[in-house]
């Protein structure tokens, strides 16, 4: 399902690596690691603890400085930006669900939504009204104004993924979003992740470690030891992969 | 700024009310501090003024004491022709003996410890008289009773009074005419009762020795200048030209009298320690607070938010918490100041309140910087666990 048909990519990495320096040698976490995901292609990145797939992830969310390469997001190049550009890039470019603690407790459902369109200095009574909508299509038209503690592990995720799209970013990133969920849960917020980010036209990037959650992904990266070794493309090269992970 | 102010504002503001349990706990814990620095303050004010009401409110601008005195009024003695020759420096507009002893005011319940001040009629020392008339002759049997006297005793203008003394070795009962009644001129800490300077060496206690003579001795002369900027020149005049006394301005008299200095620096530094107190507590629980709440600052950093935004949600929460705590606060310490007899020496005056509860401000700031500090080097990515 690329949706890539310009041949340009939302996001492009060159040789990404992040190395450190240890008291027992150097460490390659991540290791000229180049790769690219259109608009509206949703991948995953997979690969066993250790792997290398949180750094990169860390580093595409403008979290972390490589120590080498480039990480093209709409053709700006996050490695070459100081600390306040990257700050920008996170509120306007970029959509992030995390494990857990996704929310800001003391703000509800709607209130959460909106912090994206207020850190922007765009919550109007049109952006007001589309994440009232959005929560209503994830489920939760009900729970608008329920605070983080009064909704269950799935809820607040799904109230994480309309907070990560409500502000249009070109590239949404999620870590483990399903590692707090059981599994029917899982399925339903990664199912309804990747119809958003579809639909919505967003580069999206899912690091997981459940192989099943992959189904619903256009590609699967695989990293191992900081190097990207293996790309799933095709449908049935990725249900394999699925299979084995429900094995 | 306006931008980072009205997002950190919406944050904190919401923080603090779906929280308010928690924020309304230190806020009382402020409350607390605001109302023990608030009267610890009145007190230090009450004790203050009651030492010093009188001096402090002479229309005069010097005190002469005998030499060597070290400005201690009860150890001065001063004649009449010290008085003649102050009058006579040049600059002195007016000049009034003072003299100072205690006495007992005789009341059908339980007799008051009152100061009796000796007074020159018509001049300086002789505090205004707000109802009735001013003292009439140096010799009449008269008073002008202060107003913490008229309060404590119910006297009135046209009541006779009686004080007793020590007279060598008999208690003596003089009985004299309130003729007017004073704003408050407490001295020594006591309720004050003016009478004419002859009088007063009549009434006042004496020794064996003292009772047969009859050579008023003044305790200290007051000064009224013609020019009160002139003082310190004029002070030096009095030193130079008049034998064996030493000239003081209020402000130094009020320094030395007995006690006062020690009262209030002991006073001060417990408010100083109760304030240092609030910083601990409060700079205590916004530094826990901040800890509980890493993860989360961790997220709001990983979305965007910059630095400023995170820093001044703390400033604006840490200030929401200490104005409604000084404001409880302050709003007790009115309550219970209703509840206080008027023999306890507290006194809210406007500028030390005022200066105490700005320092009470001040407090709740001082005491989260190092927790806005420590929210603001929160690093998103080990606050979510995404470190390697």
């Amino acid at each position: 399902m690329n949706t890539n048909t310009n041949g340009k990519y939302a996001l492009e990495t060159k040789g990404v690596s992040k190395i450190y320096q240890t008291d027992f040698g150097t460490i390659n976490a991540v290791d000229e690691v180049s790769l690219n995901v259109a608009a509206g292609e949703f991948v995953a990145l997979v690969g066993p603890s250790g792997s290398g797939k949180t750094t990169m992830l860390s580093m595409l969310a403008a979290l972390l400085q490589p120590s080498n390469g480039q990480i093209l997001l709409d053709g700006s190049d996050l490695a070459a930006m100081n600390d306040k550009e990257r700050v920008s890039m996170r509120r306007e470019k970029i959509g992030f669900t995390f494990q857990a603690n996704n929310l800001v407790p003391y703000l509800s459902a709607v209130e959460n939504v909106e912090l994206m369109l207020r850190l922007n200095n765009r919550l109007d009574k049109a952006g007001k009204l589309r994440s009232r909508e959005l929560l209503a299509r994830l489920g939760l038209g009900e729970r608008l104004h329920n605070l983080p503690g009064q909704m269950s592990g799935g809820q607040q995720q799904r109230v994480a993924i309309a907070r990560a799209l409500i502000h249009n970013p070109s590239l949404v990133l999620a870590d483990e979003p399903t590692a707090s969920l059981d599994t029917e849960r899982a399925y339903q917020v990664v199912e309804t992740f990747a119809g958003l980010i579809h639909e919505q036209q967003r580069a999206g990037i899912m690091v997981t470690h459940d192989l099943r959650m992959c189904e619903y992904v256009d590609r699967v990266l695989m990293m191992q030891d900081g190097k990207l070794v293996k790309i799933y493309s095709t449908r049935d090269e990725i249900m394999q992969l699925v299979r084995g992970g429900r094995e | 700024m306006g931008k980072i102010l009205s997002l950190a504002g919406y944050l904190a503001v919401k923080e603090v009310w779906r929280n308010r349990g928690r924020f309304l706990l230190v806020s009382l814990v402020i409350a607390l501090i605001t109302l023990l620095v608030l009267f610890i303050a009145a007190l230090g004010e009450g004790l203050g003024n009651g030492n010093r009401e009188y001096i402090s409110k002479l229309d005069g601008q010097l005190l002469v004491y005998q030499a060597k005195s070290e400005n201690l009024i009860a150890a001065s003695r001063l004649s009449r022709d010290r008085l003649a020759s102050i009058r006579r420096v040049d600059g002195v507009a007016d000049a009034g003996m003072l003299g100072t002893a205690s006495a007992t005011l005789i009341l059908p319940e339980e007799p008051l410890k009152v100061a009796i001040l000796g007074i020159e009629p018509g001049h300086v020392g002789e505090p205004p008289a707000l109802e009735g008339r001013q003292l009439s002759t140096d010799l009449a049997d008269e008073v002008i009773i202060d107003s913490n006297t008229a309060y404590r005793t119910n006297l009135q203008v046209g009541d006779t009074l009686t004080l007793r003394t020590t007279q060598g070795t008999k208690d003596e009962f003089f009985t004299l005419q309130v003729v007017g009644i004073s704003d408050g001129q407490q001295y020594s800490l006591q309720p004050s009762i003016f009478l004419p300077f002859n009088t007063w060496d009549r009434v006042r206690p004496k020794s064996e020795a003292e009772v047969n003579l009859s050579n008023p001795v003044a305790n200290v002369v007051i000064v009224k200048l013609a020019d009160p900027e002139q003082s310190e020149v004029v002070q030096q005049r009095i030193n130079a030209q008049v034998n064996n006394v030493e000239a003081a301005t209020l402000k130094q008299a009020i320094q030395a009298l007995p006690g006062y200095s020690a009262q209030q620096s002991t006073l001060n530094t417990q408010g100083g320690f109760t304030l240092f107190i609030g910083i601990l507590v409060i700079g205590g629980f916004f530094q826990i607070q901040i800890l509980q709440k890493v993860a989360q600052i961790g997220v709001l950093k990983a979305i965007g938010a910059a630095n400023p935004v995170v820093a001044w949600a703390s400033v604006i929460q840490i200030i929401v918490v200490t104005i409604i705590g000084v404001a409880i606060g302050g709003l007790l310490t009115f309550v219970f100041s209703l509840t206080f007899p008027p023999t306890v020496p507290i006194v809210f005056n406007g500028t030390t309140s005022a200066l105490a509860l700005v320092a009470l401000l001040l407090i709740g700031p001082l005491g989260g910087l190092v927790s806005i500090r420590y929210a603001t080097r929160i690093e998103p990515l080990k606050a979510l666990g995404l470190s390697s």
